[in-house]
């Protein structure tokens, strides 16, 4: 009853903006691709595309919910290097097939516990989210480096390799179908699910609105918070089982990760420092921003120019999504 | 040395916060001094060594105390490392190893550093664009348009400008001075002027400050600018240490995340309006002094990356885990 | 938005047009010298590479004779990439080998110039050292730091990336960057016909030694006919370096891949792999994964070297310096072979994790190969 009283405002405000400019975009920087270079409208051409967001895109998906319940999770890349580098490939070093099947759900349980570390810090100790992720990324890649000693270990072996790089071929109508992207239905499908059709979802769009107002509903804050933190650390796990399938092993795998997956959610619409946010356009902003860095490559623009224009975006979408908050009468 | 100015901003009332970064400070040089005699290398023990251990951090040092403001006016600045860069670079390539170039460099240098901080803040206040959002497309910005040109060491500084970085009064560096007077100088504004109190005010609560008839847009706007000169000069210093700048060496030294790490440790609450520029030195200090033990130490690179992170992290919580405020 | 514009103009206007600039990466007597270098005979003993040496110019070292123990400092630029931590690895393993060695002082820049100067004023405050040993983050920035340490009496030996000054006693290094990326632009040379369509790929951009690559091997492309399709940076990232390669793919054939470092060199190879395109030339260097995979798959490839042998040199530069002993100076050339198809097989071990550099003259030492993650 509570929880359902402080969701209704939330309700009725995602109706109001209509469609979602992120989408809009996205379209159109397809269709740019797809005009600069036709091979992209092949199955393999966009089939690729997705292989290749497909990180990012659960990546995105989950550090949204810190983002909506109102706090920042800047230590997902290092999650990511200390599972790959170390779990994944220095405990591999036997390189035997098998072990791949205990070895991911044990890398999901160390992002089970940096997730709740993070979420213990900043509910009990109160240490404020950028500060609190900020120490467990540091503190993190130390760990990945001293436990591998600055080099991953040993290979990562196919069948761990499978999520990331395996196309399922002769599928029928679009010919090739990667593993990755299947991951990304999936996941992209949970996490929205999660996120808009829950009491957990409302829960958390209310205590990134008011946790004042959350905590009066009733709204167990602390709890809700802290699962938040694990369900981003848990994604970005899975993020990168794809992205190490994907490129192979590597020392800083992930790096970088953290701020991309904060853009993309904010490209998508969602409003820092809570409240707001929407799986799906999260997911289309994941994409946006792939598609930016494709469209650029094929233009043939300089590194320097790619940076200049993901700067100028990010301000843009931020600037604009507040303009039309206002225009709204919000 | 560094007690002093401590006391000097105690308020007339108890208050824990203002203590803790006393407390962090002695608590470092108490495990220093533990250490170094533990390992019997009392030889760091010295007065050439303690200057050493100052003087590791002058980059970050001028840079947190421009963070300092803005962080004090609930914004933050992820562009410090970029403006680093940009500054850096325009001093070496505008000088060229000519002294009669020094003076419009270091103008040229300002006046960049300026611009920048008004754009931000401008960004912040008029489009209302997240201070965090806003300052990494800046950074973005400035970092595509500086390696657009250069993606090397470029120019050099004359010999004569190296003295900023090198020369010193007896044992004392010029650089480690004038950090202290840019401390004391950021204290002064803190502490005895209108625009000082109305941060504090605005840091608070922005609109209470609003409606106490404070223009609001205009002291954030100008804490972003002396964010941005700080880190214009660090950017200077860094030339002169260096020599010449390089794109990438704001980036390199990871000043935008260790900026804003010092000034939380040193007291100063990233919700804004409370702090001071004295924690935040007593920050930078703490950051030398544990470099300096892991040096003494021997301490692995990897293994003093996790303490790093650890002590972030423990700092904060000594402050924060009294608090009843809820964070995000 | 407008403003913002209009601002990053203004900036761009006053970085780009008032100053010029010129790093010059394009030398061609430093590039004739090494295309020498390459294939000259070096001094010293054929089995122990480190050992060898360029030329015969000598320095004394007699002034810096001293009765061990010692203490040997030294300062670090980072262990922040696979072929660093080897190194590191080959360093410490070969200062065990010196007794006369008490104390091994390292401390470690993290990759920060800045950091960099500190430590060696740390180290010159009360580090007690006998000699130094520096291993630069960046050239000209090194360079006040590695002259107040000269000042202070003490014999630098410096390795690796150097110092714009000659007042350490020798400076280590193999033969050099154009050497790495004649060897790469050779092999590709012979093995695709004029006008075919080569991608170079980069790691970053300004890194000295990976600059001088790429322009040797770019002015070989252009004098050979041979198209470069584009230089991407891939930030060694091999997801990255995988999207390039298939979005070059997509557009075109390519017949060669030129790489300036090895670490992406197996993802550019999955890269055709994954697209089910015939793998063309791939270059790439000495480390495991690359190396295996070359084997395995059976494609033209080679592995030119920047041997972390270097990082054993320094130490007994060190050493024979404090003994008073001769040293190859002001600067110590070491070989820097090329990993061919001939020898391929003896430089592959599997028991070595992938990112181990096979040239890396240890195998010789009792620890080998546990301390560098290998197994018997």
């Amino acid at each position: 009853m509570t929880e359902q009283t402080a969701a209704r405002p939330e309700v009725s405000r995602r109706r109001l903006p209509g469609v979602n400019p992120v989408y809009v975009l996205v379209v159109a920087l397809l269709l740019a691709i797809f005009i600069m270079n036709p091979a992209f409208g092949e199955p393999t051409g966009y089939m690729n595309f997705l292989k290749r967001v497909a990180a990012l895109a659960i990546l995105s998906g989950g550090a949204l919910y810190v983002i909506v319940s109102g706090g920042f999770d800047l230590s997902v890349g290092s999650t990511m290097t200390l599972t790959l580098t170390v779990i994944g490939s220095s405990m591999l070093a036997s390189n035997d097939p098998n072990s791949t099947y205990w070895i991911i759900p044990l890398m999901l349980g160390i992002g089970l516990v940096v997730g709740l570390i993070n979420g213990l810090v900043v509910s009990y100790l109160k240490v404020p989210s950028l500060i609190a992720t900020l120490g467990m990324m540091i503190t993190l890649n130390g760990v990945a480096f001293m436990w591998s000693g600055g080099a991953p270990r040993g290979y990562l072996p196919d069948t761990f390799r499978f999520f990331g790089r395996f196309n399922i071929s002769d599928v029928p109508l679009i010919g090739i179908l990667p593993v990755a992207v299947i991951c990304l239905v999936v996941f992209g499908t949970i996490l929205w699910w999660g996120m808009h059709r829950t009491n957990y979802g409302r829960m958390l769009h209310a205590i990134g609105d008011n946790p004042q107002a959350a905590r009066l509903a009733g709204v167990p804050v602390q709890r809700v918070r802290i699962s938040a933190f694990v369900v981003s650390a848990l994604t970005a796990v899975l993020a990168g089982v794809i992205l190490g399938g994907r490129g192979g092993v590597s020392v800083d795998i992930g790096s970088g990760y953290e701020l991309q997956a904060i853009t993309a959610a904010v490209i998508g619409g969602a409003q820092l420092l809570g409240g707001r946010g929407s799986v799906p356009a999260t997911i289309a902003g994941a994409l946006a921003l792939e598609a930016i860095f494709t469209l650029l490559n094929l233009i043939g623009l300089a590194q320097p120019v790619r940076l200049v224009v993901q700067g100028l975006i990010l301000i843009g979408a931020v600037a604009l999504a507040t303009y039309q908050r206002k225009r709204a009468g919000r | 040395m560094t007690d002093t100015p401590l006391t000097a901003s105690k308020p007339p009332r108890f208050r824990f916060d203002r203590h803790a970064s006393t407390i962090l400070l002695l608590a470092a040089i108490a495990i220093y001094i533990v250490l170094v005699v533990a390992l019997g290398q009392t030889r760091f023990l010295t007065l050439d060594n303690l200057v050493a251990i100052l003087g590791r951090s002058i980059t970050l040092g001028i840079t947190a105390i421009g963070q300092t403001f803005a962080i004090l006016v609930a914004s933050i600045d992820l562009s410090v490392a970029s403006v680093i860069s940009a500054a850096a670079v325009v001093t070496s390539v505008v000088m060229n190893g000519e002294p009669s170039m020094m003076l419009p460099a270091i103008l040229a240098v300002l006046s960049l550093g300026a611009v920048v901080g008004l754009i931000n803040g401008l960004v912040i206040t008029k489009l209302e664009v997240n201070p965090l959002i806003a300052t990494l497309g800046m950074s973005l910005i400035i970092q595509g348009v500086l390696s657009y040109y250069y993606n090397n060491f470029a120019g050099a500084v004359p010999a004569e400008f190296q003295v900023f970085a090198y020369g010193s009064v007896g044992i004392v560096p010029y650089s480690l001075i004038f950090m202290f007077a840019l401390a004391g100088l950021a204290w002064f504004v803190l502490r005895f002027t209108r625009f000082g109190s109305d941060i504090y005010s605005v840091g608070g609560n922005q609109d209470a400050a609003r409606l106490a008839g404070i223009k609001t847009a205009r002291v954030v706007i100008g804490a972003h600018v002396i964010c941005s000169l700080c880190a214009a000069i660090a950017g200077i210093y860094l030339a002169s240490r260096l020599r010449s700048g390089a794109p990438w060496i704001g980036a390199e030294g990871v000043y935008d995340l260790e900026s804003i790490a010092v000034v939380v440790i040193g007291g100063t609450v990233l919700a804004g309006g409370r702090g001071g520029i004295w924690g935040t030195m007593a920050g930078v200090i703490i950051f030398s002094l544990i470099d300096s033990i892991f040096n003494v130490a021997g301490v692995d690179a990897f293994v003093k990356q996790v303490l790093r992170g650890i002590i972030i992290i423990a700092a904060v919580a000594f402050y924060a885990a009294r608090s009843q405020r809820p964070v995000a | 938005m407008k403003k913002t514009l209009l601002a990053v103009a203004i900036l761009g206007m006053l970085t780009g047009s008032a100053f010029a600039q010129a790093p010059n990466f394009d030398d061609p007597a430093e590039f004739a010298k090494q295309r020498e270098q390459l294939t000259a005979t070096f001094n010293g003993p054929a089995d122990q590479p480190y050992l060898q040496y360029a030329g015969d110019a000598m320095v004394d070292t007699t002034e810096f004779k001293k009765e061990g123990p010692w203490t040997v400092c030294f300062s670090n630029a980072g262990v922040n990439n696979p072929w660093r931590v080897v190194g590191y690895t080959n360093m410490t393993e070969e200062v065990k080998l010196h007794p006369e060695i008490g104390t091994f002082t390292h401390v470690d820049a993290e990759g920060s110039d800045d950091k960099q100067i500190a430590d060696i004023d740390d180290l010159l405050a009360g580090g007690n050292c006998d000699a130094l040993i520096v291993s630069p983050n960046s050239t000209a920035a090194l360079t006040p730091a590695v002259e107040k340490a000269c000042a202070a009496g003490l014999p630098v030996i410096v390795f690796d990336r150097g110092v714009t000054t000659d007042c350490p006693v020798t400076f280590v290094h193999p033969v050099g960057g154009y050497g790495f990326g004649i060897q790469a632009a050779d092999h590709i040379i012979a093995n695709v016909p004029a006008g075919g369509n080569v991608l170079m790929l980069r790691i970053l951009p300004g890194v000295d030694v990976l600059e001088t690559r790429a322009s040797g091997a770019r002015n070989m492309f252009a004098e050979a006919g041979l198209t470069v399709l584009g230089e991407e940076f891939t930030d060694g990232d091999n997801a990255k370096t995988k999207s390039i390669v298939e979005d070059y793919l997509q557009r075109g054939t390519i017949d060669a891949v030129w790489m300036d470092a090895g670490a992406t060199a197996v993802a550019a190879v999955e890269a055709f792999e994954d697209q089910g395109v015939d793998i063309p030339v791939v270059t790439g260097e000495d480390q495991q994964d690359y190396l295996q995979k070359w084997r395995d798959l059976g494609f033209k490839g080679i592995a030119p070297t920047y041997p972390s042998y270097q990082w054993r040199t320094a130490v007994i530069a060190a050493v024979n310096t404090l003994k008073g002993e001769q040293v190859p100076g002001p600067e110590w050339v070491l070989p820097q072979p090329a990993i061919t198809q001939d020898v391929l097989d003896q430089y592959i071990n599997e028991k070595m994790p992938p990112l181990h550099y096979a040239m890396c003259g240890c195998e010789d030492m009792e620890t080998y190969p546990e301390a560098w993650g290998g197994t018997k």
